[in-house]
């Protein structure tokens, strides 16, 4: 092999880094337009679902039972005659929230925590106060993901409640580790440095510097974890530890097709489609934003 | 010199041994004061909360061997004591030695996930080989494939791969039962989540090393398209993934959960759903600790790998 026609055509690194400069100027790309777009749809589910889907979620019809997609029933109907259609538009309400509810719980405890340990002064109580929170959030990431939602549901029971308050517990460590470091960061920014020497009290240094950069990731964060925190959620529904059957939510739908997987596929594959393209949207979203906010590559 | 690294080596090794001592300290510290926490009678707790209509007999055992008629400080160390000798107690929901049966558990799964991070990293670099070399389609058809790898749900995959490999072309059996074939279909589901996520990593860095002098030069020297990419770029592409190699192995015990339930496949992560629907909480705190234990012995081995992988780091 020659050097000469290697060089044009050893795509790799050229286009790699012609990829990159491309990334570098990142409009609101045709992947997050989509993206926003389908979400919209998802939050449009939940606040009016009676205008995309006018039927009764609960209303059982025993004669249409198990019937494959169709005009009538786009999404096809489950073991009591219910559109599967209806009950996922229905679903995104009771899905959508316990996501928010549990990304708000989550973000609110782990920036809470993130703060604590970075805010700590240089004295000796600001570093215990750090080492602290960062043995704590050690011992909770040796809990990772579902486990530490499930341990705490072996105490609390299962139910919508406390599968969200789980979730939310499940995801905070990560968002205190970005916290702290991000805290820790802009404490040393020479930003705060002039404010501090210009004589500002700590407190408004605190309040008007750090913070607002310090959380403006979290934003970005919140949006990547809420696809994440709708997935667990439909996992512990569909393990059974979240809403109860009869409810329409996604999981708890998908839980109810496992059993008639072979003789109606409509009942896993939608609710499930449902579920992805809700995470699916807010990563990719959260992706686009995460871009935009640093100018460049995540 | 030797010395010297000896003595780092030693000093690592007692770092991490202190740090596993710790978090196994706290994960029992924690759950000791949980059950506390939850109201009415622990002994109740214990056995599975008011709903379980526990027994007097099996109360008032529950009350001698946590010894709930004493202080509080005196039965938190008996417990610490207790869990020190490996004494996990007995499940309530199984009537059997909780250690004992973590053991026959803990094989299976552990296996299941080295499996399926094997699979992951062969997908997640194969992917990103493919999507290095050939250009802008495959670039952006990959990282559409990494996003929704990602953010699907393992149960759900599960049942698809159920759907289209067992029901549709019955080529591999729906029940993981411990043929070679039914293996096949979970060790799949868990990998493809992770895989997204590492190639989402993988790329990004393989970018910034495709991009650096060592890499030009190395074009510059004649190296073909696939010799800079394994003999250049892959050492640069692999160590961010093993920097998450912790919390791969946390998407892999979460998935094995949901894959074991979903394949009837006797493991850990089905053991600790059976013992969180039953509420039976020595179980539960067997499996915590257990996975506790295993996910400090994966970060540290990341680490290591890491370092194997890394030759910037050892100067230091």
């Amino acid at each position: 092999m020659t050097v000469l026609p290697d060089l044009p055509r050893g795509g790799g690194p050229t286009r790699a880094s012609s990829s990159r400069t491309r990334r570098r100027r990142p409009p609101l790309g045709a992947a997050e337009t989509v993206a926003a777009a389908l979400l919209l749809l998802v939050v449009l589910m939940a606040v009016a679902p009676g205008l995309l889907a006018p039927a009764d979620p609960l209303a059982v019809s025993p004669g249409d039972a198990f019937a494959g997609p169709s005009l009538a029933h786009p999404f096809g109907t489950d073991e009591s005659g219910r559109g599967v259609w209806t009950r996922v538009v229905h679903g995104a309400g009771a899905s959508l929230t316990i996501g928010l509810v549990a990304t708000v719980v989550g973000t609110g405890l782990g920036t809470a925590l993130g703060v604590l340990a970075g805010l700590g002064g240089r004295g000796w109580a600001g570093r215990a106060t750090d080492a602290g929170v960062s043995r704590v959030l050690e011992v909770l990431f040796a809990l990772p993901g579902l486990l530490l939602a499930l341990v705490v549901i072996a105490f609390t029971g299962p139910g919508a409640v406390p599968a969200t308050i789980a979730v939310g517990l499940a995801t905070a460590p990560g968002y205190a580790r970005i916290v702290r470091s991000q805290v820790a960061a802009v404490r040393r920014s020479p930003m705060v440095e002039a404010a501090t020497v210009l004589g500002r009290r700590p407190a408004v240094v605190l309040v008007r510097h750090v913070l607002p950069n310090a959380l403006a990731p979290v934003v970005v964060l919140a949006t990547l974890g809420l696809g994440q925190a709708v997935v667990w959620a439909s996992s512990l529904s569909y393990l059974g530890l979240g809403s109860p059957p009869p409810a329409p939510e996604w999981g708890a739908m998908l839980s109810a097709g496992r059993t008639y997987l072979a003789i109606a596929w409509w009942m896993t594959v939608f609710p499930g489609l449902a579920v992805v393209v809700t995470a699916a949207s807010a990563t990719v979203l959260g992706r686009g934003l995460a871009r935009r906010g640093r100018g460049g590559r995540p | 010199m030797r010395p010297g690294r000896w003595r780092r080596a030693g000093r690592w090794l007692v770092g991490r041994l202190l740090g596993a001592v710790f978090v196994l300290w706290a994960v029992a510290t924690l759950i000791f004061f949980a059950i506390r926490l939850v109201p009415g009678d622990p002994a109740e707790a214990i056995l599975g909360g008011p709903g379980s209509q526990a027994s007097a007999e099996a109360l008032d055992t529950v009350r001698r061997q946590y010894g709930l008629d004493q202080p509080l400080l005196v039965q938190y160390l008996a417990q610490l004591g207790r869990l020190a000798t490996g004494d996990l107690g007995t499940s309530y929901s199984l009537r059997t030695d909780v250690g004992r049966l973590l053991l026959d558990q803990l094989p299976g799964t552990i296996g299941l996930a080295l499996l399926s991070l094997v699979v992951a990293w062969l997908l997640a670099i194969g992917t990103a080989w493919w999507a290095t070399l050939s250009g802008r389609v495959a670039a952006t058809v990959s990282s559409g494939l990494e996003v929704v790898a990602s953010a699907v749900p393992h149960f759900w995959l599960a049942s698809l791969l159920i759907l289209v490999f067992s029901t549709g072309l019955g080529l591999l059996p729906p029940v993981s039962t411990g043929t070679p074939a039914g293996l096949v279909l979970p060790v799949v589901t868990l990998a493809i989540p992770v895989a997204g996520f590492l190639g989402q990593v993988t790329r990004d860095s393989l970018l910034d090393a495709a991009a650096a002098p060592f890499a030009i030069s190395a074009r510059a020297r004649g190296e073909s398209p696939s010799g800079l990419f394994s003999r250049h770029l892959l050492r640069h592409a692999a160590l961010p993934g093993l920097a998450l190699s912790g919390w791969a192995f946390g998407s892999l015990l979460s998935g094995a959960v949901v894959v074991e339930s979903v394949f009837a496949r006797p493991g850990l992560g089905r053991t600790l759903l059976g013992a969180v629907t039953l509420r039976d909480i020595p179980l539960v705190t067997g499996v915590a600790l257990v996975s506790a234990l295993a996910y400090v012995v994966v970060v540290a081995l990341g680490d290591l790998a890491e370092r194997a992988v890394d030759p910037r780091g050892r100067a230091t």
